[in-house]
């Protein structure tokens, strides 16, 4: 009873919080407003029993929503909320899709037919659900992991402005670095 | 596998950690005068150095909040109390003896996710008053977070490591006899530089510092002002006692019992912070940076294949 309490009020607050990230119009309040969503999404996720996901859930969203604070104030007008402005763009198209995709899931809970539960549910629910996601997969999953890793900082080496040839000279012998902002190892 | 803790063990770890916080910034604060006036000539006036804090944190309950203008109030006043609240949060795995108010199978992550709700509460702190100075200082505390949190987690994953779970109970119960500190000492420091930082204290305190006439804090008067600086000395000693668990052997020791090595231990690490600060000048975070990922960020993780090496071994 406790359980479908905390689901129903933490499934609740997860929509709403959803919401209002469309409803805001400071990117801020946007942003922090996605965060208690998704902190909601991880409550759910320890209710059933997952709890180091749940707990990195968290984690990861917090770490990650406060950056993307910085983008949105960074890029989007009227970080502050104090000019008008609507987070909604394409009003008809974007109500039609909604709602369609909406029915679709909706229909989907409904009519799928859900096996009844066979034997207990399992001690250690996290491994189980690692191995039935990835088990047969972890080579695929590991390669994944490395290529993503390999991505990220590719564009970041792409993306930034000042390369080796401008840190160290053109003939790479500078034996400080000429950086913008002086400190750190060995200055 | 150590038992829970009765259920008045909730009420009474936030004041417990309230009593820790005042006691660690009266001790401070004797230090600071005796820094600038010269040591305290009597018991009595040693006393009232050591009773400044109180006094600053009675003037700010009566003090008139202030208010500035177009402030995103709610935003700020959130950032503001959950400084604490994430302390407090956090210091819930936090075992007293063998006991803690809670000992998830996750406890280590769970103080992790803690610690970064208190990195988001300082940007929304800084961001609430629409004030530049305290933006400054909420963009100065993320800057710094990306700095600290890396080899941070690099840290505290060793611990889990050697003791192979995420359960703080177990990595206490995995240093009956050799604590992790004597073969884990590159994480162990870098933990306790991750701990000033992480509560923007000491010298990392460039998010609140004067150079931004106060930073994240500039426009915080009265009791929000008292909420945010007392929130940043129970994160300091939560994150100090979170120490004494993951590398000191929790409360491991001969003779004593349990929960009086905690509190030996804890007051150890909280001294040495606190006085430690003195002989430090206050970092700007970018030059924190450089030297946590390419210095701190390699040293932690070689530390990290060395434990895993050893456990694989054992």
């Amino acid at each position: 009873m406790p359980d479908e309490v905390i689901f129903w009020v933490l499934a609740l607050v997860a929509v709403a919080a959803g919401v209002m990230v469309f409803r805001f119009d400071s990117m801020a309040r946007a942003t922090y407003a996605l965060l208690t969503s998704l902190l909601c999404v991880g409550g759910e996720v320890l209710l059933l029993g997952l709890d180091y996901l749940g707990v990195v859930i968290v984690l990861m969203m917090t770490i990650e929503m406060a950056i993307m604070a910085v983008f949105m104030v960074m890029y989007m007008m009227n970080p502050a909320g104090l000019m008008p402005m609507t987070m909604v763009h394409n009003k008809k198209g974007a109500a039609a899709i909604c709602a369609a995709v909406f029915a679709v899931l909706a229909a989907g809970v409904l009519l799928a037919p859900w096996p009844s539960r066979r034997g207990r549910p399992s001690a250690d629910p996290t491994m189980d659900l690692g191995l039935s996601l990835m088990g047969p997969q972890m080579l695929t999953m590991m390669a994944l992991g490395l290529a993503l890793f390999a991505t990220i900082v590719a564009t970041v080496v792409l993306a930034t402005r000042r390369g080796r040839y401008d840190r160290f000279g053109d003939d790479l012998k500078a034996r400080t670095p000429d950086d913008a902002v002086r400190g750190g190892t060995g200055r | 596998m150590p038992d829970a803790a009765p259920l008045w063990a909730t009420v009474v770890l936030p004041v417990a950690l309230a009593v820790a916080a005042v006691v660690a910034a009266g001790f401070d604060a004797m230090l600071s005068g005796s820094a600038e006036r010269g040591p305290a000539g009597s018991v009595r006036e040693a006393g009232l150095r050591a009773l400044a804090p109180l006094r600053e944190a009675l003037r700010l309950l009566v003090q008139r909040p202030r208010r500035t203008t177009a402030a995103d109030r709610l935003l700020g006043r959130l950032g503001v109390v959950l400084v604490p609240v994430a302390a407090v949060l956090a210091g819930a795995v936090l075992p007293w003896g063998f006991r803690a108010v809670s000992d998830p199978s996750v406890g280590i992550v769970w103080f992790n996710a803690m610690e970064a709700l208190a990195w988001a509460a300082v940007w929304l702190a800084g961001w609430g008053p629409n004030s530049a100075l305290s933006l400054v200082g909420g963009y100065r505390f993320l800057a710094q977070g990306l700095a600290y949190e890396l080899p941070h987690m690099f840290a505290i994953t060793t611990a889990a490591l050697g003791a192979e779970s995420l359960r703080v109970g177990d990595v206490v119960a995995a240093q009956d006899g050799l604590w992790f500190v004597v073969w884990m000492p590159a994480a162990f420091v870098v933990y306790l530089l991750s701990a000033l930082a992480m509560s923007f204290w000491g010298p990392f305190e460039h998010p609140v510092s004067r150079d931004a006439a106060g930073g994240a804090a500039a426009e915080l008067a009265g009791v929000d002002r008292l909420v945010f600086l007392g929130g940043r000395w129970l994160l300091l000693v939560v994150t100090a006692g979170f120490s004494v668990p993951l590398f000191l052997g929790g409360g491991h020791g001969p003779l004593l019992p349990g929960w009086a090595w905690t509190l030996v231990k804890t007051v150890a690490v909280l001294a040495l912070l606190v006085a430690g600060r003195r002989a430090l000048p206050v970092l700007r975070m970018e030059r924190y940076m450089e030297v946590a990922w390419m210095v701190l960020v390699p040293l932690t993780l070689l530390q990290a294949l060395f434990v895993a090496v050893v456990v694989l071994n054992r």
